[in-house]
C-alpha cells in the first residue's frame, strides 16, 4: 500500500458513498414536486399529506447527498493535484458552472420551500421545489460532463504538459456525456422510485388507505420509464464504449482476443454467439478487440505498462448492474400491470418491493464501478494515468489519516441515517393537515 | 482577464466569509442564547432557510479556483491537507445536524454537530489564510483565534438582529461579551497586516461593537459585513503577487479561452443568483419569534 493505493481507495468509498444519496435527491426531488403540483391541481389532502411526507425523507437524504459532495469537490485538489493542474483548464469549468448554474438554485429554493410553506404564495411555494429539483438534476448533467471528459476526452489540446480547452460547446456536448445523462439520470430515477415503492409497499402491507396505491402507481409509472431510458441508453453506451474505450467494453466481457462475432458473455463459460458484436455495432459479424490484443497496441502507442483494467471487477460490475437494475424495473413493470384500472397491489408484491429496496442502489454502485475501474489505468483516457495523477506533496499518513476519518465518520452517518429513514417512514405522514392556523407560525419542516 | 477572475474568486470567497461568517457564529452561540428547547429552535431558524445556499458560496469559490487557478487550487487543497480535511469534516456535521435537528428525538447529537461544525470551519480558515499571508504558526494560530471570534461576534449581531424577546437580548449581551475578546484579538491581528483595508476593518469591528452597545442591529451588522469585506480585501490584496509561496497567478492560470468563457457564463449567471439569494432574504426578513402555541407535541421530550 503506498499513497497512490489509499488516494484511490478513498476516491472510491467516498464517490460510491456520495451516490447513494445523490440518486435519491435527483428522483425524489421531482417526485415530490410531483405530489406537491397534483395537490395544487386537485386540493385532495392526501397529496399534501404524501408531499410533506416523502417530503421529509427527502431533506433527511438531501443532507447527505449535499455533504458528501463537497468532499468531492475538494479531494481533487488534497489528493489529484498532478491531475488537477493537467485537467483544470477543462475539468474545471463544469464543475465551477456546476456551482453556479446549478447548486445555488437547488440550495436556495430548496432553502425556500422548507421554510416559505406560510410565508409564500401557494403557487411560488410549489414553483420552488420544482426550481430546487430542476437544480440538482442540471447538477448531474454538469458534473456527469465533466466526468465524461474523463473517459473520452475532447474540445482540448496539450499546450506543456497541461489540457487547453479549446471548446467548451464540445465538452458540454460530449457524445460519451449525452448518452450518459440520461442513463445515470433514469437510473437515478429507478433509484428513487425502488424507495418509494418500498416505503409505499411497507404500509400496503398493514393499512388499506387510498393514498399508498396512488403514490405506489405514480412511483410504479416513474420506475418503468425511467428503465426504459436506462435500458435504452445503455445500449446507446456500450456502442460508444466500442468506438471510444474498447478497453473496458473487452474486460466487461473477459473478451481476451480480437474476435469476429464475438459472443455475448453471460457469466465465465456461458455464451451467446455474436450478441455482443451485434449490441456494440448492429452488425452480428463485426470484429470487437480483445484484451490482450490492445495491450499490445497500447504498449505500442503509449510505450511499456499494464493498460488492463481490473478485469474481475469490471466483468461482474457490468452483470450486476444489468441484473439488479433489471429486477427493479422488471417489478415495477409487473406492478403497472397487476394494479392495472384501480387493482389492489397483492401483498406479495408489497412485500417483494420492500425486499427489492437494495437492488437499484447496488445497481449504480456497480455501474460506477464498471465506468471508473474500467477507466483505468487513465484518469484522462489516453492522457494521463491514474499513477501520475496523486498528489506528490502528500505523505501516507495524510492520507491514510483522512480515508480512516472519512470512513468512520461516513459509517457512523449512514447508520443513523438508516435509522431516522426508518423511522420516519414506520411514522407515517401527521395526521393533521392542515394543521390549525395558531399552529402555522412553526413550519412543519423545520430544526 | 487573469486579473478579473482573481477579483471574482475573491468577490466569491468574500461573499462566503460575510455569510457563512454569521452561520459559524450562530451554530456556535444558539446553545448560550437559549434557555428553552423552543429558543434554542429559534435561534437556528434564523439561518434555518439560508445556511445552505451560503455554503454555495465556498463550493463556487472552490469551483471557480479549480477552473481557472488551477494550479492555485491544486497547491493550497494539498498543501494545506490536514486543515481542509477538518474543515469538510466540520462541514458534513454541520450540515447534518442541522437538516436532521428537528427530526430526531433528541437532539443531543445533532448540537454537538452543529457547534463542532461550526467551530473547526470558522477556525481553521482563519489558519489557512494567516499561514499563507505570513507562513508561521504562530500567525496561524492567531488567524484561528481572529476568524473565530469574529464569526461569534457576526453570529451574536446577526441574531440580535434576526430574533425578538429574549433570544434578542441575550444575543446583544453575548456579542458585548464577544468584543470584550474580539477587539483586542481584531488589533492584533489586523495590525500586523497592517495595509489600509486592515486597518478600516479594524475601526468597522470597533464602530460594530458601539452600535451594538446604542442598540442598532441592523448597522452593527452592516458594520460587521463590511469589516468581513475588508479583511477579505486585505487578505486577497496581498495574495495577489503570490497566491501561495513560489506561485504566481500568470502560472497558476487557466489558459484565455477558459477565462473567456466563464467570464461569460458568470456575467449571466451572477446576477440570478444575487437576485434571488437576496429575494431569500427579503421572504425571511421577520424577525424569528417564539411561537405562540407554546411548543409543537415532538419538542415534549
Amino acid at each position: 500500500m503506498d499513497a497512490l493505493d489509499l488516494a484511490r481507495w478513498q476516491f472510491g468509498v467516498t464517490t460510491v458513498y456520495h451516490f447513494l444519496f445523490v440518486p435519491l435527491t435527483i428522483g425524489l426531488g421531482v417526485f415530490v414536486a410531483g405530489l406537491q403540483t397534483a395537490w395544487h391541481r386537485t386540493g385532495k389532502e392526501q397529496y399534501l399529506r404524501l408531499t410533506k411526507f416523502f417530503g421529509k425523507l427527502f431533506l433527511i437524504n438531501f443532507a447527505m447527498g449535499v455533504v458528501t459532495g463537497i468532499v468531492q469537490e475538494f479531494q481533487f485538489g488534497m489528493n489529484w493535484s498532478e491531475y488537477s493542474v493537467f485537467v483544470g483548464d477543462v475539468f474545471g469549468a463544469p464543475l465551477a458552472m456546476e456551482a453556479l448554474l446549478a447548486f445555488f438554485m437547488e440550495s436556495t429554493f430548496l432553502g425556500l420551500w422548507i421554510f416559505g410553506w406560510d410565508r409564500l404564495p401557494k403557487r411560488v411555494h410549489l414553483a420552488t421545489i420544482w426550481a430546487a429539483a430542476i437544480g440538482s438534476n442540471i447538477s448531474a448533467y454538469f458534473i456527469l460532463a465533466a466526468n465524461a471528459w474523463m473517459k473520452h476526452p475532447v474540445g482540448y489540446e496539450v499546450v506543456d504538459g497541461k489540457a487547453r480547452m479549446t471548446d467548451l460547446w464540445a465538452v458540454l456536448t460530449n457524445s460519451t456525456a449525452l448518452a450518459q445523462v440520461p442513463h445515470v439520470v433514469g437510473a437515478a430515477f429507478v433509484v428513487a422510485g425502488g424507495f418509494v415503492l418500498a416505503v409505499c409497499g411497507y404500509w400496503l402491507l398493514r393499512t388499506k388507505e387510498d393514498m399508498w396505491r396512488s403514490a405506489a402507481r405514480a412511483a410504479l409509472v416513474m420506475t418503468a420509464i425511467a428503465g426504459a431510458v436506462v435500458a435504452l441508453t445503455g445500449d446507446t453506451s456500450a456502442k460508444l464504449m466500442y468506438e471510444q474505450q474498447p478497453m473496458k467494453l473487452a474486460a466487461a466481457e473477459g473478451l481476451e482476443r480480437d474476435t469476429a462475432g464475438a459472443p455475448f458473455s453471460i457469466a465465465p463459460g456461458i455464451e451467446i454467439p455474436k450478441v455482443l458484436s451485434f449490441l456494440s455495432t448492429n452488425d452480428p459479424d463485426a470484429v470487437v478487440q480483445g484484451t490482450e490484443d490492445l495491450q499490445a497496441r497500447f504498449e505500442k502507442e503509449f510505450g511499456p505498462g499494464d493498460y488492463r483494467p481490473d478485469e474481475t471487477v469490471v466483468f461482474w460490475s457490468f452483470r450486476v448492474m444489468i441484473v439488479f437494475g433489471m429486477a427493479t424495473v422488471g417489478l415495477s413493470v409487473l406492478g403497472l400491470w397487476l394494479m392495472r384500472r384501480r387493482r389492489e397491489m397483492p401483498r406479495w408484491l408489497a412485500r417483494a418491493l420492500l425486499w427489492a429496496l437494495p437492488l437499484p442502489l447496488l445497481a449504480v454502485t456497480a455501474g460506477w464501478l464498471l465506468s471508473e475501474v474500467g477507466r483505468q489505468p487513465w484518469t484522462v483516457a489516453g492522457e494521463l494515468l491514474t499513477a501520475s495523477s496523486v498528489s506528490p506533496g502528500v505523505s501516507l499518513a495524510e492520507v491514510a489519516t483522512s480515508l480512516a476519518i472519512f470512513t468512520l465518520v461516513y459509517g457512523a452517518l449512514t447508520v443513523a441515517e438508516i435509522v431516522l429513514l426508518a423511522r420516519h417512514v414506520r411514522k407515517g405522514p401527521d395526521e393533521h393537515e392542515p394543521v390549525p392556523a395558531a399552529e402555522r407560525r412553526e413550519p412543519s419542516l423545520m430544526y | 482577464m487573469i486579473d478579473l477572475w482573481f477579483v471574482i474568486i475573491a468577490f466569491l470567497w468574500t461573499g462566503y466569509f460575510v455569510l457563512e461568517g454569521f452561520d459559524f457564529g450562530v451554530g456556535l452561540l444558539a446553545p448560550f442564547v437559549s434557555r428553552t428547547p423552543a429558543e434554542q429552535r429559534q435561534a437556528l431558524q434564523t439561518i434555518g432557510p439560508v445556511w445552505d445556499g451560503n455554503e454555495v458560496w465556498l463550493i463556487t469559490a472552490v469551483g471557480a479556483m479549480f477552473a481557472a487557478f488551477p494550479a492555485w487550487y491544486a497547491g493550497m487543497f494539498s498543501g494545506f491537507y490536514i486543515p481542509v480535511m477538518l474543515v469538510l469534516l466540520g462541514l458534513i456535521v454541520r450540515g447534518v445536524g442541522l437538516e436532521w435537528r428537528g427530526k430526531v428525538a433528541k437532539p443531543f447529537w445533532c448540537d454537538l454537530g452543529i457547534t463542532v461544525g461550526s467551530a473547526l470551519p470558522a477556525f481553521v480558515w482563519g489558519t489557512v489564510f494567516a499561514d499563507l499571508l505570513f507562513g508561521s504558526a504562530t500567525a496561524a494560530l492567531m488567524g484561528g483565534v481572529f476568524s473565530l471570534a469574529v464569526c461569534l461576534l457576526h453570529g451574536a449581531v446577526f441574531l440580535a438582529l434576526r430574533t425578538d424577546g429574549p433570544v434578542r437580548r441575550r444575543a446583544r449581551t453575548a456579542a458585548l461579551a464577544v468584543s470584550v475578546v474580539v477587539v483586542p484579538v481584531a488589533v492584533v491581528a489586523l495590525s500586523a497586516v497592517g495595509t489600509i483595508p486592515a486597518l478600516a476593518a479594524m475601526g468597522a469591528v470597533a464602530a460594530a461593537t458601539a452600535l451594538v452597545w446604542r442598540r442598532r442591529e441592523g448597522w452593527a451588522f452592516t458594520a460587521m459585513a463590511a469589516a468581513l469585506v475588508l479583511v477579505s480585501v486585505a487578505v486577497f490584496t496581498e495574495l495577489r503577487g503570490a497566491p501561495l509561496p513560489g506561485l504566481t497567478l500568470a502560472e497558476a492560470a487557466s489558459g484565455p479561452y477558459t477565462l473567456t468563457m466563464l467570464s461569460w457564463i458568470g456575467l449571466i449567471a451572477l446576477p440570478f443568483v444575487l437576485g434571488y439569494q437576496g429575494w431569500t432574504y427579503w421572504v425571511f426578513r421577520k424577525r424569528v419569534t417564539l411561537p405562540v402555541v407554546s411548543s409543537p407535541p415532538r419538542a415534549t421530550v
